[in-house]
């Protein structure tokens, strides 16, 4: 091979490595969704709670209302709380555990079920949302959730994150932090959890072999809350 | 039997003046209070995020499964043929109307966002019994229309048997509706059964007649017109059997709850420990609105009796739905069987709730609008017969 081709080869291929970089790290930015791709079947989001690993502590809770905006007026019974946390005492031996409870992304949700108007709805990724524009505030959706999950905009609200719109007079409940899930983060108590809490949340799509929350409910015991129902419920919990 | 001859009621009197001047106050009172709930959010209510229907939805309720019931009365003079009750049907098919108008007066302007109303007449999810219910209702108005139409309208006569079935069929869906709003509450124990249905049934047998009966005692007493013993009688002991019936319903509902392991806590709580609950059950709902009708009822003839067992009647109706409806919230979710349970979001307590005046003041204005709308219909159209006298109906074959 003479000199002239050999440095026309290395160009080339340098130029091929400077094309194909960015390409590589667009890629990996791809996987999250765009805004104007539509949610997917292909994946179930959820998370996996290790109820062992929960504390007394509440960072998961201050972690979410923080990040989606959600302050109260003092007023704890019509103070929205998006997530909570339960503290549980056996009636028989005694034996206490804490967890959080939210929104469970039920596969077949009740709330979405009842709602007049189809504003409760689940998205093909399993997330289930309020849309703000149809809600009418029958509360219906209140009634019939297993898990007091939702909670009604008492009052007017003030200091609304961009992204994460709420209304007084309408229906709200954990978002799974969709807002954050489709840039491709991680919820905000999850992230909370594992930064200042037990590490006990995870999250990832329940649909994908690769993810660790599909393997761990693959090969470890886990449960629903009131499983009864038959909801198939996103969230899920070890321990319990 | 003999035509009937119907008459407008004069409506020119003091009294007829001072009733729908009360009745506006009232109303306007409800918008007053609709208005505030509306501007500055549910909190001012004594709603909660556990208990998310109040005393509006009592109201409303009442007034929409009384609604269908007050259609009874028609149902049984053109369907079943008794004659009797045929002078009765108009009245009957009016209060049918207005009733439901005053039910879902109160529904939309306790909803979270009632400017949206558009919303729910333009998006419609049709798993929803609430969707089912918007048809329901507003096709409710339609049939009762064409068939008071056919009422009227001496060439329409007719139809009235065709199409008081279609009215009584529809106000029997209606109600199966209404009672499924609670019966499809499958994760809240006090509700999910499919007896509810049945028993919003007779309850809106029992509710219907009373306002009836109560509506057309003042009517023709307050306008002079006769009302026969024959009429009353009838009507004394239709309104019993209904009574009887619900107590019932009741009964089944709470026996085969206490016969289910899992539902003795609930039963513990509406029957003895759940505080204003049980109270309600027992005195309003059991005592007043159905051992004290059935002994003014079936006790003596008198026309006071019957108007005290309707009230009677009526009263034990609102504390029965009170008792369903919020105490059905009150009582703790059972989210986590086995494990005593406790949360800043009040999970494993029973939910405190005390009406505010906005909701009382809402749902009372919703049984006024149901009221001034019949007493203003009596005066424009005739509804009323001219006589109910013992000699003016047919009380042979009823």
């Amino acid at each position: 091979m003479n000199p002239h081709r050999r440095q026309l080869l290395g160009w080339g291929a340098a130029a091929a490595g400077a094309a194909l970089a960015p390409g590589l790290r667009l890629i990996e930015l791809a996987q999250a969704r765009s805004p104007q791709e539509a949610a997917s079947k292909l994946q179930r989001w959820g998370l996996l709670i290790d109820i062992t690993k929960c504390t007394d502590c509440d960072v998961c809770v201050t972690a979410c209302h923080e990040e989606n905006g959600v302050s109260g007026h003092g007023r704890p019974a019509t103070d929205a709380q998006w997530i909570r946390k339960v503290s549980l005492r056996d009636k028989r031996t005694g034996y206490a555990q804490t967890l959080p409870l939210m929104c469970q992304h039920c596969e077949d949700p009740p709330c979405v079920d009842v709602c007049p108007t189809g504003a409760s709805f689940r998205r093909d990724d399993g997330i289930v949302l309020v849309d703000k524009h149809t809600c009418i505030g029958c509360r219906y959706c209140v009634m019939a959730c297993p898990y007091g999950a939702r909670s009604v905009v008492h009052e007017a609200v003030s200091g609304q994150k961009a992204g994460v719109p709420r209304g007084k007079g309408t229906v709200e409940s954990c978002t799974l932090c969709v807002h954050r899930v489709d840039r491709g983060q991680t919820p905000a108590c999850v992230e909370a959890c594992n930064r200042d809490g037990g590490k006990a949340m995870a999250f990832g799509d329940l649909n994908d072999p690769a993810a660790e929350i599909h393997r761990r409910l693959k090969s470890e015991p886990s449960s629903q809350v009131r499983a009864d129902l038959a909801l198939n419920t996103g969230v899920r919990y070890q321990g319990l | 039997m003999a035509r009937v001859h119907y008459r407008e009621i004069e409506g020119g009197s003091g009294g007829y003046y001072a009733l729908l001047g009360a009745l506006a106050a009232l109303i306007f009172a409800g918008l007053v209070a609709a208005w505030t709930m509306e501007h500055e959010g549910h909190y001012v209510t004594g709603m909660s995020n556990r208990i998310v229907w109040g005393t509006p939805h009592v109201f409303a309720v009442f007034l929409i499964v009384a609604a269908s019931g007050a259609l009874n009365v028609a149902s049984i003079a053109s369907v079943f043929g008794r004659d009797l009750y045929k002078p009765l049907a108009r009245l009957s098919g009016l209060l049918a109307v207005t009733l439901l108008a005053g039910g879902l007066a109160v529904l939309v302007l306790d909803l979270g966002r009632p400017d949206r109303l558009i919303v729910a007449m333009t998006h419609y999810n049709f798993k929803s019994i609430f969707a089912w219910n918007i048809f329901l209702y507003t096709g409710f108005f339609a049939v009762v229309g064409v068939y008071m139409w056919t009422l009227f309208e001496r060439r329409l006569n007719l139809y009235s048997k065709g199409v008081g079935l279609v009215a009584l069929l529809w106000r029997l869906v209606l109600t199966t509706g209404t009672g499924s709003i609670f019966g499809f509450l499958v994760a809240r124990e006090p509700y999910d059964s499919a007896l509810l249905a049945p028993l919003f049934i007779v309850m809106s047998f029992s509710f219907g007649l009373a306002i009836f009966v109560l509506v057309l005692m003042a009517a023709c007493g307050w306008t002079g017109r006769a009302l026969g013993e024959v009429v009353l009688k009838r009507l004394r002991e239709l309104l019993g059997v209904f009574v009887a019936t619900v107590l019932y319903f009741v009964a089944v509902h709470h026996l085969t709850n206490l016969y289910i392991a899992r539902q003795h806590d609930l039963e513990r709580f509406f029957l003895w420990e759940g505080g204003v609950y049980p109270a309600l059950f027992w005195f309003g709902q059991v005592l007043i609105g159905g051992l004290l009708p059935l002994l003014l009822l079936f006790g003596t003839a008198s026309r006071r009796a019957l108007a005290a067992a309707a009230l009677c009647v009526i009263l034990g109706g609102l504390a029965q739905l009170y008792v369903l409806i919020i105490g059905g919230q009150a009582y703790p979710q059972r989210i986590f069987p086995d494990k005593e349970v406790s949360s800043s979001f009040f999970d494993g307590v029973v939910a405190a709730y005390a009406p505010s005046l906005p909701e009382v003041a809402l749902g009372a204005g919703g049984v006024a609008l149901a009221l001034a709308l019949t007493a203003v219909a009596l005066k424009v159209l005739p509804f009323l017969p001219r006589s109910l006298a013992d000699g003016d109906v047919g009380g042979s074959t009823a």
